[in-house]
């Protein structure tokens, strides 16, 4: 019984020693991301929900496909690809130092014709005379040697960056604190977003589960500007923010410029400039209306959706206004509205009034020239706010893989054995990795440990 | 002399190189494939100069920014850096035949960019107004390249495999003769992958260091952020599968193959039918 417990136990601790279970878990981790590229994740679009079947929506919900990332199966994916990690580096990882630790300072026959890097020198000198002048050679063109003495001859060993076979278990631990880094996030971090309008503050942010967190401190919006390139793309999202402790600006963080790509950041919390809109609370737009065959222009004062009757009877209705027309009339900038103007008696026209272009205005064949002057209306900034303990053990993980993928691929551990017998000595040569730089440096070594005279 | 010539010429050196490759491994003559590297080379050289010229012509319309800002310019430098590592393959290991199988994919990127893409510079918008842009699309760009030279020789080894049968003790005459050694295109499509796989890794830390300096999240599991990992798995499941029983030769050049597809997939196949925070030349914060 206690036998079969135990190989149930070194099956299982084998399994999850087994590169075959990592070759299995990378590609179901492969195959089973796509899953969340292909459907949508988080809140679902109601026009996704209206084509899908219910049935199917049922079971993707059950499966936890439309958060498919954070889903008991995928989390558990990770977790074993974890465990997978650990285990394989617990197994291999004494061997490994065992290796770094206790070189084979003897070679035996065996390995000593396994090596294709070797080359004989013939010498008629005394073996202890070999042995110094050859251990002095060794120091000086590779590394110090260990000389140990073994049926009459002595073998000299010789290794560089043995350590870099600790290259791979860096990469596997860096996987870990990565992992680490992002467990920090969860727990102590936070995102959320926030909406200011010029001129006003917050003191409060929406989290990503719409739950309102509060701030210890103020955020004034001074100002939002769009500026745009002459191809009509938009060139810089500027917001302009002021931070207040007890209602005063704190000094260093007054009238500061959060663009895309420079965020502000103020006690740990980052705000990210990421989307703008016109506010609608209290907008009034201004039209002023000049009749054509001269006159006195009719300044009128209007909200959106509005109607208005001018003195001569026409039905005046603010459809929309916009502080950048680019977008919805090419080849025209700046401010402007869109108007519905009906003539006593006449039918509804629909046209844009601009505030910069009065000749296009003026052009209307209609007996009243109507021109946007602006707005009293202010537009809001949109902020992502985002507070990340992890990110520092995130971007730790991130060196230490860079750092371990580079050991271990371009790194070598390079030896060199010289069995001095009598009369003659031997050099053997072999790396980890890159062989075929190694066999120069070898080639190298070699010509020069023929050409010695003893 | 503007860029737009100069990459035109480029396609039609990648061209012709492609066609004289091919007529070198149908007809095993040396000097064509003599011929079809130094159009090749002539052609990186004019495409090194139309990259440089692209550069600075953006200066000059005051837009200055490295050409690597939208999907016509990432294909060019895709394209320009396979032809480079190919090259490198061909002076340093000798295997010219190479070019028959990894001058194909530099031409149809080229091609697809010049006949398919607009081509004008185009100012960046907020968004990849960032120094992180340089570093992010260099080094996932020169790891996508890596990655093509992979499969190309990856599909030598199967074509070689297939041809020679189950065991290797006898190897084929005729065209097979031009091919490497299977040992050798192993150990090529290892270091290529050896090359584009720490690559890869720069190019995913990059993206995830600017999206958390931009957005504040380091990773969201966007389509393109999510293929990229994906990416990641399957060549790092080559790399696993080299040292595995049962794994080694066959499977790991299928993986090869797999693995460039997913590149694929993740480079244009994410733009083309999926949405996401990397829609190239849209106006997106």
């Amino acid at each position: 019984m206690a036998t079969t417990e135990r190989s149930f136990i070194t099956n299982v601790w084998d399994v999850f020693c087994s590169l075959k279970l990592t070759l299995f878990l990378l590609i179901s981790l492969a195959l089973t991301s796509i899953i969340g590229t292909v459907l949508p994740q988080g809140a679902l679009p109601p026009e996704y929900v209206a084509q899908i079947s219910p049935a199917k929506l049922q079971i993707y919900t059950k499966l936890g496909f439309f958060d498919m990332y954070h889903s008991w199966w995928f989390i558990t994916l990770l977790y074993v690809f974890s465990l997978n990690l650990v285990s394989c580096s617990i197994k291999r990882l004494p061997h490994v130092f065992k290796f770094i630790s206790e070189p084979t300072l003897i070679l035996g026959e065996g390995q000593r014709n396994s090596f294709p890097l070797k080359k004989e020198l013939s010498f008629s000198g005394s073996i202890e005379k070999a042995k110094d002048r050859l251990s002095g050679f060794l120091e000086k063109e590779f590394s110090a040697p260990v000389i140990s003495e073994h049926n009459g001859e002595y073998h000299l060993f010789a290794q560089k960056t043995a350590w870099c076979r600790l290259g791979v278990y860096v990469v596997h631990l860096s996987i870990l604190v990565i992992f680490v880094g992002a467990i920090i996030g969860s727990l102590t971090g936070f995102k959320g977003y926030v909406t200011i309008v010029e001129g006003t503050s917050v003191n409060a942010f929406e989290s990503r589960n719409g739950q309102k967190m509060p701030l210890d401190f103020e955020l004034l919006c001074e100002k939002f500007n769009v500026e745009f390139y002459p191809t009509g793309a938009p060139k810089e999202f500027r917001s302009t923010l002021t931070v207040l402790e007890n209602g005063k600006p704190v000094p260093g963080y007054s009238h500061v410029k959060v663009i895309v790509n420079e965020p502000l950041t103020y006690k740990g919390i980052t705000f990210y400039q990421s989307s703008y809109g016109q506010s609608t609370e209290g907008s009034e737009h201004y039209i002023s209306v000049t009749p054509k065959n001269g006159g006195a222009p009719e300044k009128i004062t209007v909200r959106e959706g509005a109607t208005v009757t001018l003195k001569d009877g026409t039905i005046f209705k603010l459809l929309e206004a916009t502080q950048e027309v680019r977008q919805f009339a090419p080849g025209f900038t700046g401010p402007a509205a869109r108007i519905e103007v009906t003539r006593k008696g006449g039918a509804p026209q629909t046209f844009i009034a601009f505030k910069d272009f009065p000749d296009v205005n003026a052009q209307r064949g209609d007996a009243l020239i109507f021109s946007y002057e602006g707005t009293n209306a202010k537009q809001y900034t949109g902020l992502q706010v985002a507070k990340d303990p992890g990110v520092w053990v995130v971007w730790l993980g991130c060196t230490l893989m860079v750092l371990g993928i580079f050991i271990a691929f371009f790194m070598s551990h390079k030896r060199i054995w010289v069995v001095v017998s009598k009369g003659h000595a031997r050099i053997y040569g072999n790396a980890s990795k890159n062989q075929a730089a190694f066999q120069m440096q070898f080639e190298d070594i070699s010509e020069k440990f023929t050409e010695i005279k003893i | 002399m503007t860029s737009s010539m100069l990459f035109n010429v480029t396609t039609f050196s990648y061209l012709i190189s492609t066609i004289v490759f091919f007529a070198f491994l149908a007809s095993r003559n040396k000097s064509l494939g003599l011929a079809g590297s130094f159009i090749a080379y002539s052609g990186l050289v004019v495409q090194t100069v139309a990259i440089a010229l692209r550069w600075k012509e953006s200066y000059d319309m005051g837009v200055g920014h490295a050409p690597m800002a939208n999907l016509y310019e990432s294909i060019v430098f895709f394209s320009w850096t396979i032809v480079l590592l190919f090259a490198y393959i061909d002076v340093r290991y000798k295997y010219r035949i190479v070019g028959a199988f990894v001058m194909p994919f530099a031409l149809l990127g080229m091609a697809w960019a010049q006949l398919g893409m607009n081509t004008g510079i185009e100012p960046l918008v907020p968004a990849l107004q960032s120094n992180w842009l340089l570093y992010h699309v260099l080094t996932c760009f020169l790891g996508y390249a890596a990655f093509a030279v992979a499969c190309g020789i990856s599909i030598m080894y199967l074509i070689r495999t297939a041809v020679e049968g189950a065991d290797s003790s006898t190897p084929a005459g005729g065209l097979m003769s031009m091919f490497p050694p299977l040992k050798v295109l192993d150990d090529l499509n290892y270091r290529s992958i050896m090359i584009g796989f720490p690559l890869l890794t720069l190019g995913i830390i990059t993206g995830a260091a600017w999206a958390n300096y931009a957005w504040g999240t380091y990773w969201s599991w966007d389509p393109k952020e999510t293929w990229s990992l994906i990416v990641w798995f399957v060549y790092a499941a080559f790399l696993h599968a080299r040292i595995t029983k049962g794994w080694v030769g066959k499977r790991a050049a299928w993986l090869s193959v797999i693995g460039f597809a997913a590149t694929i997939f993740c480079y244009l196949g994410v733009n083309l039918f999926l949405s996401g925070l990397h829609s190239y030349g849209s106006t997106k914060m």
